[in-house]
């Protein structure tokens, strides 16, 4: 449905295209936007008549509007500050709470259709004391990075629904994890992390953060001070170094006692998460145990 | 050792879905690690390449599937330079799986015999 009102001119906000990042959601006025546009969506929202339109085909008559402020929770920007070169750490608090799942990614509206999907790298708890946090990759005339640089405390946003897969079940706490995330792809991973240890996962957990350039391992060389003493492995693969982030998962997989039993979280550019994914696989890992978030660049708008 | 004097197809005398899953991960990592096949799955999709993998397998192993000379053609027309060989390679890897199994070489050789029978199709020829 997205690719058809493209053909006719209609041009929606999305960026995946895959029915992961939520940006294309509309709301069925009337008619059946059909199954496949329901897949993966909340069950409540299914139920109000949202879809995705990226993954929609419908066979009838439709009738469907942008989602609406029942679903795009009002919130302000409360604090902002640089993390590194480019990357900007911003909180945002909403009117209501937001219910998510430690490493879920939500919809940020800054009004006038501009949306842009990013992770949560914080957990509930703290989002609920400081506002929901989100590392932002800063880019040159970014029509949302580049405003939020620039957003004063109290600036008004939107917050879609929280989704994505890509959090921690309980059971198996003795299993190794291994969380591998380039750029930002690190945020969501610190609260997966904290996650697990916070609902006593006693396993080893290693973290591996991927960047270029020295300069963007925006966390530092060594464990962040938020995760000091939870007894979680840091290691930072820096490409201009020559360490490869997919190469440094299957030697932190093969260091397990047992490699099989490891469950893995990769987040971050596509390229990235296919060659570590396709790395622990051939280390032994099943595809099942691989939990995934790509990060789709905004599709231009 | 998986009894070759049971009648029913080799399919079900695995074990069915759950085993032809377990087997599909294991073949599928050889392809992988297969430095000749390897980079025909440059950039594809991990988690679709393995369903397609689990039907060529449940096909070659007798078992319900929906495996057609069609799909065959289509997914391997765009492939650059495959020939016999990469052909011989899989089917390789496949009899390879299925002996870490426990399976007995006549049923691998007979699960051989049903993959190469659509080698015209996935040659496109």
């Amino acid at each position: 449905m997205l690719a058809g009102l493209a053909r006719q001119g209609v041009e929606l906000p999305s960026a995946c295209q895959a029915g992961a990042c939520h940006t294309c959601l509309l709301r069925a006025e009337s008619g059946d936007p059909g199954e496949d546009g329901r897949r993966g969506l909340k069950p409540t929202l299914a139920a109000s008549g949202y879809f995705l339109a990226c993954q929609a085909r419908p066979v009838t008559d439709l009738r469907a509007a942008v989602a609406g402020p029942d679903v795009i929770t009002p919130a302000r920007v409360e604090r902002r500050w640089w993390l590194g070169p480019r990357v900007l750490a911003v909180r945002v608090r909403p009117r209501q709470p937001v219910e998510f799942r430690p490493g879920q990614h939500v919809t940020l509206h800054r009004g006038n259709g501009i949306i842009r999907v990013y992770s949560i790298a914080n957990r509930p708890g703290q989002a609920r004391r400081d506002g929901l946090e989100f590392h932002v990759r800063v880019y040159p005339g970014g029509q949302m990075s580049e405003w939020l640089a620039g957003a004063a405390p109290g600036t008004g946003v939107g917050l879609g629904v929280p989704a994505g897969h890509c959090f921690y079940l309980p059971g198996q706490p003795a299993a190794p994890l291994l969380l591998a995330g380039t750029g930002t792809g690190i945020a969501p991973l610190l609260a997966i992390a904290a996650d697990a240890r916070a609902a006593g996962h006693r396993g080893p957990v290693t973290l591996l953060h991927g960047a270029a350039e020295p300069a963007r391992l925006y966390l530092g060389e060594h464990t962040p001070p938020g995760l000091a003493g939870a007894g979680i492995r840091w290691r930072a693969c820096v490409q201009s170094r020559g360490e490869d982030i997919a190469e440094a998962a299957a030697d932190e997989l093969a260091a397990q006692p047992d490699p099989a039993a490891a469950r893995a979280y990769l987040c971050g550019g596509r390229g990235s998460v296919t060659r570590t994914k396709r790395a622990l696989f051939l280390g032994g890992m099943s595809l099942a145990s691989i939990n995934a978030d790509e990060f789709a660049p905004a599709a231009a708008s | 050792m998986v009894m070759t004097s049971d009648p029913r197809p080799l399919y079900d005398r695995l074990g069915g879905k759950p085993a032809v899953d377990a087997a599909t991960e294991i073949f599928y990592r050889k392809v992988l690690a297969d430095p000749v096949l390897s980079p025909y799955f440059d950039g594809v999709d991990m988690e679709r390449q393995v369903a397609k993998q689990a039907a060529f397998l449940t096909m070659a192993l007798g078992g319900p599937n929906h495996y057609t000379g069609k799909d065959l053609r289509a997914a391997h027309a765009h492939l650059p330079g495959i020939g016999d060989e990469h052909v011989d390679m899989v089917i390789g890897h496949l009899a390879q799986t299925l002996r870490e199994l426990g399976v007995a070489e006549p049923d691998i050789k007979a699960a051989g015999a049903v993959a190469t029978s659509v080698r015209d199709e996935v040659l496109g020829r």
